[in-house]
């Protein structure tokens, strides 16, 4: 009945309802339909929700407060070639529990490619940051002769994919929308039975051709996939493909499914936007592995071969391993003796190793106050943890302490946790890069490098002796991904926090005024990859010619090594290059940021009064270049 | 047609409470004769979460050649009636 099956019940819902309906600031309204947007809800329940952000958001004047409240907006054009209006409610609350406020657009029924093709469009006036095509077998006319052959059938599904990317294009190049696609739900009874895919142009084989393709052309076009067949499960499908919501009103989801198909939107939009999350933490007892280890000791917990609940456990760690080796950190946060939870480590069949865990906390304090620390021992928000605890009670204290963890419903049987945190969809990525593979390694890399500072008194000679070099450039296609994933996850060492799709970074590149610019670090103990990005303007402020920066970002994994002064110097350097002797940089506050609020003075800039074009709300700051002059003293630098 | 027995006056009680929780109004009341007309957010759309929330409350499936003749919570008590009736 309930899809949302990862997300705790609420002890009395429609209390919870009413008292949300009756709130009468639209901004405790708002954010307590948010919390309850993390509760399990059915579509109705859903529905009553939505009811109460949308009386929220026509007050006027309220939109232009939601980034105060930490909420990130964006526009939303669903194309679609069935009837969705019935599953907005659904995307927009489930987002709404992740942190994004939508506007959600609909195009009529059956007229998503006019919608696109018409001038002037129904969509100028939206202007969606986001296009998302939900097509359906019928719409896509997949169909052939059955005794056509393989290359005819191969022939017609390439036709019509490639009529898909036209869209792909014009949504693109008329909004410089990020582009979502949908993958089909198959909906033809099957023909042959076993022999269905074995005849080229049968329905179910040319609609899983088609979702090949599809998934093909979205790697190719940097386009967001929305991988219907993937990611619901069997046990939901019957309510993807109700025949009688079809006959009766178009539906391909049937409302009884619309809070889940809202929250497979919401996620890769949310992902999108850099609001995923980013760490595991998992608890011990009984969660990864059996028993308790303080009274049955190190060798009388269960865990591996021989024993159907050990290998339960097995399988658990082994999924947090890959989530791992994805580049999702690990954390342990146990009330245990920390010598005894390391003792658990020592045991042979223990897939985790300590190695592969960022942040280790084992102590008899509360878990909220654990949870605090890891994030802070990470560098990473509160609100980027996931905990996963047997403990009922455990989940409900961090819950009620700390509401911007997530914390899933788990079952009570540990087989079923590997499906249930997969399904909750924490993770979702909308790439996968070289830095994430490594990130797990870096960070074990880092704290090796944090007890070499602590043996270290002097801090010259440490950095000296790091050997760290500098890599820099303008961003390529290459490392468009990359740039864009840390645009938008970001939020410590981020100058003015503006977020940009890889849509909109990807124009910026071509751009002879604008300089993009990616920088990499390695030492001797490795590569941290791509750890840094600015995007600065050639812009003309009272007359004389200037290079705005309109952002900087860092990742916090190498504050204190002196990166600011080396990308500095690699600045300068660009904009004396284009006899640019003026910086101008801009610091916006916001809730993460405060790291940053003296990061252009410390490199000696003057504060200034804001350029006419500047927002009101930001501090900026002038740098009068003095042409040979270096800041940086430990980090070679290398210029593409 | 307004003369209820006592069976579609249980019906109808737990009616009311799907059309509040469907129509988010805590005090909606509804009459066998209450129809779309009489409710300004029962439309095509809510009409089907209504037919799937009384599918669900009342454990009865309707048929898509059903669906068109739910008009009013009459229609609704009548059918859910005979189905129930049906099922015993």
């Amino acid at each position: 009945l309930h899809h949302l099956r990862w997300l705790p019940s609420h002890p009395d819902i429609e209390g919870a309802l009413s008292s949300m309906k009756a709130m009468v600031d639209p901004a405790e309204r708002l954010l307590s339909a948010a919390s309850l947007a993390n509760v399990r809800r059915d579509m109705i329940v859903t529905g009553r929700i939505d009811r109460a952000v949308e009386r929220s958001l026509t007050v006027p004047g309220f939109r232009d407060r939601l980034g105060d409240l930490g909420f990130v907006t964006r526009r939303v054009a669903l194309l679609a070639s069935h009837s969705v209006e019935h599953l907005v409610p659904s995307i927009r609350v489930s987002a709404l529990g992740r942190g994004l406020v939508l506007e959600v657009s609909v195009s009529p029924y059956g007229q998503y490619r006019q919608i696109l093709l018409e001038e002037p469009s129904l969509l100028d006036t939206i202007s969606p940051q986001i296009v998302i095509f939900a097509l359906d077998e019928e719409d896509l006319h997949l169909d052939l002769p059955l005794i056509a052959a393989a290359d005819e059938a191969h022939a017609l599904v390439i036709d019509r994919i490639d009529g898909l990317r036209d869209l792909w294009r014009l949504a693109r190049q008329r909004y410089g929308a990020t582009v979502i696609q949908q993958t089909l739900m198959p909906s033809s009874p099957s023909l042959f039975g076993s022999l269905d895919f074995l005849v080229p142009a049968a329905p179910a084989t040319m609609v899983a051709a088609a979702n090949t393709a599809i998934r093909q052309a979205c790697r190719e076009d940097g386009v967001l996939l929305l991988d219907l067949p993937s990611q619901v499960s069997s046990a939901a499908r019957l309510d993807f493909n109700d025949p009688v919501r079809w006959h009766h009103a178009k539906q391909i989801v049937s409302p009884l499914a619309a809070p889940l198909y809202g929250d497979l939107v919401a996620r890769v939009i949310a992902a999108n936007a850099g609001l995923s999350k980013k760490c595991l933490v998992l608890d011990l007892d009984n969660t990864i592995w059996g028993g308790v280890i303080g009274d049955d000791g190190p060798e009388g917990i269960a865990l591996g071969a021989g024993d159907p609940t050990g290998e339960a456990f097995v399988a658990f760690q082994r999924y947090a391993v890959q989530l791992m080796r994805r580049g999702v950190m690990l954390a342990i946060c146990s009330k245990n003796d920390p010598a005894i939870a390391e003792a658990g480590f020592s045991h042979a069949d223990m897939i985790i190793k300590k190695s592969d865990v960022s942040a280790f906390v084992a102590n008899w304090e509360d878990k909220a106050t654990n949870l605090r620390r890891i994030a802070q021992e990470l560098n990473i928000g509160i609100d980027s943890l996931v905990f996963v605890d047997d403990n009922p009670a455990e989940r409900d204290i961090v819950r009620r302490e700390l509401p911007m963890v997530a914390v899933p419903e788990m079952p009570d049987d540990v087989a079923y946790f590997p499906a249930v945190l997969a399904q909750a969809g924490f993770f979702e990525a909308t790439a996968f890069t070289v830095e994430d593979a490594n990130r797990s390694k870096s960070y074990s890399q880092e704290r090796e490098r944090k007890i070499g500072i602590k043996s270290t008194t002097d801090m010259e000679g440490f950095l000296r002796g790091l050997n760290m070099t500098m890599q820099a450039g303008r961003v390529s296609p290459r490392e468009l991904a990359r740039v864009t994933q840390l645009i938008n996850k970001t939020n410590q060492f981020n100058l003015t926090t503006r977020r940009y799709t890889e849509a909109e970074i990807g124009a910026l590149l071509n751009d002879p005024d604008t300089l993009v610019l990616h920088f990499r670090l390695s030492d001797r103990f490795g590569d941290h990859g791509l750890i840094a990005a600015i995007i600065a303007r050639s812009e003309s402020i009272g007359g004389t010619q200037c290079l705005q920066i309109d952002n900087w970002l860092m990742s916090c994994r190498v504050l204190g090594r002196g990166v600011e002064a080396a990308s500095f110097d690699v600045l300068t350097k660009l904009a004396a290059d284009r006899a640019i002797h003026t910086l101008v940089g801009e610091y916006r506050r916001t809730a993460r940021n405060d790291i940053v609020c003296n990061h252009y003075a410390k490199l000696g800039f003057k504060p200034m009064t804001p350029p006419l074009k500047g927002p009101t709300e930001s501090g900026f700051w002038q740098y009068e270049i003095v042409d040979g002059q270096c800041k940086s003293r430990f980090i070679k630098i290398e210029i593409a | 047609m307004n003369d209820i027995n006592t069976v579609d006056a249980a019906i109808v009680d737990r009616l009311v409470s799907i059309f509040r929780s469907v129509f988010d109004d805590d005090s909606l009341v509804i009459q066998p004769s209450t129809s779309a007309s009489d409710i300004p957010d029962w439309d095509s759309q809510s009409h089907i979460i209504l037919i799937l929330a009384v599918e669900q409350e009342f454990g009865v499936r309707f048929r898509t050649s059903e669906l068109d003749l739910l008009r009013n919570v009459g229609d609704f008590v009548k059918l859910i009636g005979a189905k129930l009736e049906k099922r015993e």
